[in-house]
C-alpha cells in the first residue's frame, strides 16, 4: 500500500471530476487530498465519498490566484510533513502547469496524463499514448520519491462504486513568498462552455464547414445535447475557428463520451487527437473518408442538411 | 540580451508511428524529422525580441540525434546566431532532457535573460521540460503562452487556459516563456538564411559532457504497441434527401438505447 496526495482544483461548489475519477482508481491506497483556497462542503462530501482520508484546504499570502510557484511551493510544504509516496493530479490547464515544477523541487520522475494505470503492491503502472495516441505504452517511475502522475479527465471515468474514506478536513497556512510570475488579470474566454479536454459530448467541424459563421449551426446542436464546439485543423488554419478549438496532434487530445465530427476528412493528425474517444458519429459527403474507419455511426450525407436535422431529433429526446 | 531557445525535433505529425520490433520504442528509420510545431513559434518569438533589443543575441539549443539536424539548421536559418546540441539518442525522458538543456545552455558561456520553448513536445506531448528547465534555472515559467508584450525589461504574456479564457502575467527577466499556436506567424526560411546558416558557429556536446548520465533516467516505457482497432461501425447513406429524417432519428435512437451515450 502505498501513500498518495492528490491534488484536486475546485470547480463552482466542488472539485473539478478527474479527481473523483483518481480517487476511484486508488481505493486500498492510503489517500490524502489537497485544494488550495476554499472548499464549499459538496466537495468535502463527494471527496470523502469517494475515498479521501484527509483533506487539506492550503490557504495563505498568495494564494489567491493559481501561479505555478506558489502552488508548487505550497503543496510542497504539505508533501515534506506527510511522507507521500506519489502525488496525483489531472492533466488539466494548472495541472500541467504546476506538476512538472513540483516534481523538479524534488528532482523527481513524473508520468504525464495516463490514461489509465494501475498500483498493484503499491507501484504505479501507467497506459500512455505517446505520438498523440498513434502508439500506446506502458509507463513505470524510477527515482527519488515521490513520483508524481497526471492523469487525463474523462479517461478512468467515474468509479461504479465508491469506498468513502475518513474525509477530516484540517486547513493549513502557508507562506509562498515572492512569486515571480504572478498573474495581474484573467480574461475570461468567449465561451463559458466546458473546456475541450474536459467536455462530456464535442461536436467538431471542420473544412467543409466553409466559413466561420456556419460553425452557429453546430453550436446551436452543442446547446441542446450541453456539448462543446470544437474544430480540425484545416478549419483553425482556414480562419473558421479559435486555436484553442483544435482538436488534433497539434491542438487538443480529447476523450469525451460522445464526438461528432462534422466535415472533418480524417486527416491521421486529428485521429491522433479524438481516437479514444467512446463513441464517434461522424457526418461526411465523401463515403471513404478515413473518419468513417474510427466512426461506431457513420452518416454520408452533407452536414448543413444533417446537423439541423440532428439538432431537431436531439430536441424531441433531451 | 542573451535570448535562447530550445527546439526539439520530432516525428512529421503525417508520418506513420509504428513500434519497434521489442516494443521498447518505435521504429525512427524511415521517419521524417521535423521541428516540433510549437518550437516554430518560440523561434520567431525570440527573432522579434532580437530585433526589437539592440545587441541581441538568440542561441538555440537541441537535445537529440545528430542524424539529421534539421531542426537546428531551420532555427539557424530563420535568423538565430548560433546553436548548441548535445549529442543523444531520441528517447531521453523530460527530465534528461531538462537536465541537458539547462547543461547546453551552460556551457555556451552566456547567462540566459530569456528562454523561449514551444508549450509541447509534439512525440511524447510530456509538457513537462519547460516547467522542469525553469525549475533546475530557479527561475519562473509561463506556459501555454499566446501574447508576449516587451516593454522596460518587463515582459507581459498572455497564458490560455480552459475554454479560451487567458491569464495575464506581467514577468521579469530572467523567465522561460513556453509558446502556444496563435502567438505569431513563424517566418521561412529565406535561401540566403540557410545559405548562411551553414557558416553559423555549431556547438557540439555529449551527455557526459553537460553532466547527465544514465543515472538520471526517471521514467521507464515499455510495451509500445499500437492501439486497438474498433470493430467497424454501422454506416448510413443520406445523401437523398428523402431518407435523411429517418437515418437521423436511427442514429440518434442507437446513440441513446445502443451506445447510452445521450
Amino acid at each position: 500500500m502505498s501513500k498518495v496526495l492528490v491534488y484536486s482544483e475546485v470547480h463552482g461548489d466542488t472539485v473539478k471530476s478527474v479527481a473523483l475519477e483518481i480517487l476511484g482508481k486508488l481505493a486500498g491506497q492510503e489517500v490524502d487530498v489537497a485544494v488550495i483556497g476554499d472548499l464549499p462542503e459538496a466537495g468535502v462530501k463527494a471527496l470523502a465519498e469517494h475515498g479521501a482520508a484527509n483533506i487539506h484546504k492550503i490557504s495563505g499570502n498568495g494564494l489567491d490566484n493559481y501561479s505555478a510557484e506558489g502552488y508548487s511551493k505550497a503543496l510542497k510544504t504539505l508533501i515534506d510533513k506527510g511522507g507521500y509516496d506519489y502525488v496525483m493530479a489531472g492533466s488539466t490547464s494548472a495541472g500541467k502547469d504546476l506538476m512538472p515544477r513540483l516534481a523538479g523541487m524534488y528532482d523527481a520522475g513524473m508520468a504525464s496524463e495516463v490514461t489509465n494505470f494501475t498500483m498493484d503492491g503499491g507501484t504505479f503502472a501507467g497506459t500512455r499514448p505517446l505520438f498523440a495516441g498513434k502508439v500506446l505504452a506502458k509507463v513505470e517511475i524510477d527515482g527519488p520519491k515521490p513520483h508524481f502522475v497526471t492523469v487525463r479527465p474523462n479517461a478512468l471515468g467515474m468509479p461504479e462504486s465508491a469506498t468513502a474514506g475518513a474525509g477530516n478536513v484540517s486547513e493549513e497556512s502557508v507562506d509562498v513568498g515572492e512569486i515571480k510570475a504572478a498573474i495581474k488579470e484573467i480574461i475570461k474566454g468567449a465561451s463559458e462552455k466546458v473546456d475541450l479536454t474536459e467536455a462530456n459530448i464535442i461536436i467538431s467541424g471542420g473544412r467543409a464547414m466553409k466559413n466561420a459563421e456556419n460553425f452557429k449551426i453546430l453550436e446551436e446542436c452543442a446547446n441542446v445535447i450541453g456539448a462543446s464546439v470544437g474544430a480540425s485543423r484545416a478549419a483553425v488554419d482556414s480562419g473558421f475557428a479559435a486555436h484553442s478549438m483544435q482538436v488534433g496532434q497539434t491542438g487538443k487530445t480529447v476523450a469525451p463520451s460522445l464526438y461528432i465530427a462534422c466535415g472533418i476528412s480524417g486527416a491521421i493528425q486529428h485521429l491522433a487527437g479524438m481516437r479514444t474517444s467512446k463513441v464517434i458519429v461522424a457526418i461526411n459527403t465523401d463515403p471513404d473518408a478515413p473518419i468513417f474507419t474510427k466512426a461506431d455511426y457513420g452518416i454520408v450525407g452533407d452536414l448543413f442538411q444533417i446537423v439541423p436535422l440532428l439538432t431537431e431529433e436531439f430536441k424531441k429526446i433531451m | 540580451m542573451n535570448i535562447f531557445v530550445c527546439v526539439k525535433q520530432v516525428p512529421d505529425t503525417e508520418t506513420k508511428v509504428t513500434p519497434n520490433g521489442d516494443g521498447t520504442f518505435i521504429e525512427t528509420n524511415s521517419i521524417k524529422w521535423i521541428m516540433n510545431p510549437y518550437d516554430e513559434f518560440a523561434v520567431e518569438q525570440a527573432l522579434l525580441l532580437k530585433a526589437a533589443v539592440a545587441g541581441s543575441t538568440v542561441t538555440v539549443v537541441r537535445v537529440g540525434s545528430v542524424q539529421d539536424t534539421e531542426a537546428l539548421r531551420t532555427a539557424l536559418a530563420m535568423g538565430a546566431d548560433e546553436a548548441v546540441l548535445v549529442e543523444s539518442e531520441d528517447n531521453l525522458d523530460s527530465y534528461m532532457i531538462a537536465k541537458s538543456l539547462k547543461g547546453g545552455i551552460e556551457k555556451s558561456g552566456k547567462t540566459p535573460d530569456i528562454i523561449f520553448t514551444g508549450k509541447q513536445a509534439i512525440d511524447d506531448d510530456c509538457l513537462q521540460v519547460p516547467q522542469l528547465l525553469a525549475q533546475m534555472l530557479e527561475m519562473p515559467s509561463v506556459s501555454v503562452v499566446v501574447g508576449f508584450e516587451h516593454a522596460d525589461g518587463k515582459v507581459t504574456l498572455k497564458r490560455e487556459i480552459e475554454g479560451g479564457a487567458t491569464e495575464v502575467y506581467e514577468v521579469s527577466a530572467p523567465v522561460l516563456v513556453a509558446c502556444n499556436k496563435g502567438l505569431n506567424t513563424p517566418r521561412y526560411a529565406s535561401l540566403p538564411g540557410i545559405m548562411k546558416a551553414k557558416r553559423k558557429p555549431l556547438q557540439q556536446l555529449s551527455l557526459g559532457d553537460v553532466g547527465v548520465s544514465a543515472d538520471d533516467r526517471r521514467i521507464k516505457y515499455s510495451n509500445f504497441q499500437l492501439p486497438p482497432e474498433k470493430p467497424p461501425g454501422k454506416k448510413f447513406d443520406a445523401m437523398d434527401e428523402g431518407n435523411q429524417a429517418s437515418v437521423v432519428a436511427e442514429v440518434v435512437g442507437l446513440l441513446r438505447n445502443e451506445a447510452k451515450v445521450i
